[in-house]
């Protein structure tokens, strides 16, 4: 036991020097059990994010007012669902099957980013979503991409170059807004305070409340605490708020000169952690249009391998 | 059979294009309903791909419609502004999507439809709806490689697919005379070098249809009393809901850039 426990104690210094040394950890690594859980569940969390994050915004393909908007969004909703697939395969390096993931989705063990649980009310939201929310995750994911674990941190590089566009094309339907009729400015600026906070909450609890900030510091799964990152989210938006005219939903907001940074008021905790205990306005519609497109998928995956199963049965034959 | 449509002078040229373009949007539109609802997340993909391409192509098509009119409409005019009975789209493609194995059954019948009548306009007189057509038709086959493969999944899968492939095929079957009912819009059309053969369109298609059924044991539905207005804008009573939701934004806020 003691040798056992000795040889553990070496390779998790041989592995924490690699991190260390910014190695990249592949899928045939040795890593320490932890390390393993807590990309699972970071990563497979990211994934359903992508995945249930085609709800609120597939919400407006149907109705979006001209060709050329139903085009974009569709070719941003095809990008989330492609995002989620890259996601749900990394995380199945980690050595735990899609049906597993699908499981701990559906059964709520496995979260998904609590901003979708909010509903896009105008089409004014679809701008919203794409400059607030996809501006916030490539701030979150522009620091992932030097994430430890190999196959996550190259499926970031990828998924950040489309969440740019992602972003771009909400500010664009912003700026039309913004310079629109008073119809379409108040719609616009509706939408700005509806999805100012919910964006900012984004960025998890503050770094002394968060639970599994320590060792996905130390083990450079993360690399930027949940404040530094949403301090630059909030650096950056001001500006952009400000050349479409609009009003952050904030009267704390203010440059401090001394610290570099914006000053912003607090959080609304209690909403935060409502929302994540499943008590948003949209979490049970979430989960459940998910739910009913898995089970009413199940007829087609069973006979998708039936039909796999007599197709290698056939081939048996013939070769025979 | 004919239907009786008179035509204006040139008017058919746009006629025939714009219908082209409609039963791309509404096409377009309905499989765009699948994004984040697919049986697993690879179809969400593949569903929002094809939906993508029908509106990548519906653009390009009432686009060159409107050119053909002298510029007078825009796509966003001819998709938002016209009511249902301007619509001229194949019924098929305005039934609500059902099951998987329903809109599966519904792209086999178009895409193969499209794949053929694509690769023909390939040749068409008008250089435009030509250089179209040769983007469409690469769509087209691997949109009909997608739905074929799983008709075949489907129909040689397990009883309950094959039930259900099989009820998706009867009850759609009837729309798929349509297709090949020439008119005068269809005639001119192809007199004049722009359009296709409707008739040798219709054997190429019953050829190619008619060995997917047989490659997904599926026993091809007796021709049934034709379901065929689309074309004179006689719609079913899905089209009024669907233009409601797709025009709701025009239509509440109209003439504003968005």
């Amino acid at each position: 036991m003691e040798i056992s426990s000795l040889e553990e104690s070496r390779r998790e210094a041989i592995f924490q020097a690699r991190v260390d040394a910014e190695e990249k950890i592949e899928p045939k690594d040795w890593m320490p059990e932890a390390y393993r859980k807590n990309l699972i569940r970071q990563i497979s969390q990211h994934g359903h994010s992508e995945v249930v994050g085609q709800l609120p915004e597939g919400n407006w393909i149907t109705r979006a007012p001209t060709l050329r908007r139903k085009a974009v969004l569709l070719a941003k909703v095809q990008d989330e669902a492609g995002h989620g697939l890259y996601l749900y395969s990394a995380t199945e390096t980690l050595g735990i099957a899609r049906e597993e993931l699908m499981e701990q989705l559906l059964t709520g063990k496995a979260k998904y980013a609590s901003i979708f649980n909010y509903p896009t009310l105008s089409w004014a939201d679809v701008g919203a979503i794409g400059w607030l929310v996809d501006g916030a995750a490539i701030v979150n994911q522009i620091s992932l991409c030097r994430t430890s674990y190999g196959p996550y941190a190259r499926a970031m590089v990828r998924i950040c170059k489309e969440e740019s566009f992602h972003m771009r094309q909400g500010y664009e339907i912003m700026t039309v807004l913004a310079r629109g009729s008073q119809e379409q400015k108040a719609m616009a600026q509706d939408a700005l305070n509806r999805w100012w906070w919910p964006t900012l909450m984004m960025f998890g609890p503050h770094d002394a409340d968060s639970a599994h900030s320590g060792s996905s510091m130390k083990w450079k799964i993360k690399r930027q605490s949940n404040d530094e990152l949403r301090q630059k989210f909030v650096d950056q938006s001001v500006a952009q708020a400000q050349h479409l005219n609009l009003k952050i939903p904030d009267e704390k907001l203010k440059w401090n000169d001394e610290r570099g940074h914006y000053d912003f008021g607090e959080i609304d905790w209690d909403e935060f952690t409502a929302v994540l205990g499943g008590a948003g306005p949209c979490n049970h519609e979430r989960l459940e249009a998910r739910r009913i497109a898995h089970e009413q998928g199940d007829w087609v995956r069973d006979a998708m391998f039936a039909h796999a199963e007599k197709q290698r049965q056939r081939d048996v034959r013939k070769t025979a | 059979m004919k239907n009786s449509v008179t035509c204006a002078p040139q008017s058919w040229h746009f006629e025939y294009v714009l219908r082209l373009g409609d039963n791309a949007l509404i096409l377009g539109q309905r499989i765009s309903e699948w994004c984040g609802h697919s049986p697993f997340v690879e179809e969400d993909v593949a569903m929002a791909n094809t939906a993508l391409d029908h509106i990548g192509r519906a653009r390009m098509l009432l686009t060159h419609a409107g050119n053909l009119q002298g510029n007078k409409q825009t796509e966003d005019d001819l998709a938002y502004s016209r009511n249902e009975r301007e619509f001229k789209n194949f019924l098929l493609c305005e039934l609500p999507i059902g099951d998987f194995a329903y809109t599966i059954v519904r792209q086999v019948l178009l895409d193969t439809y499209h794949f053929h009548l694509y690769a023909a306009l390939q040749k068409s007189s008008d250089d435009t709806l030509a250089a179209i057509a040769a983007k469409v038709v690469k769509e087209s086959t691997y949109h009909l490689r997608h739905s074929s493969e799983w008709l075949i999944r489907l129909g040689d899968g397990t009883e309950e697919s094959q039930r259900r492939a099989q009820l998706a095929l009867d009850n759609q079957w009837r729309f798929t005379s349509e297709f090949f009912l020439a008119d005068e819009v269809d005639d001119v059309a192809h007199q004049a070098g722009v359009g296709v053969d409707v008739s040798l369109l219709e054997k190429l298609w019953r050829d190619n249809v008619n060995d997917i059924l047989s490659a997904a044991c599926l026993l091809r539905p007796e021709d049934a009393p034709l379901r065929a207005s689309g074309r004179m804008g006689l719609h079913t009573e899905h089209m009024g809901f669907l233009l409601a939701e797709m025009q709701s934004v025009q239509r509440a806020y109209p003439g504003l850039d968005w």
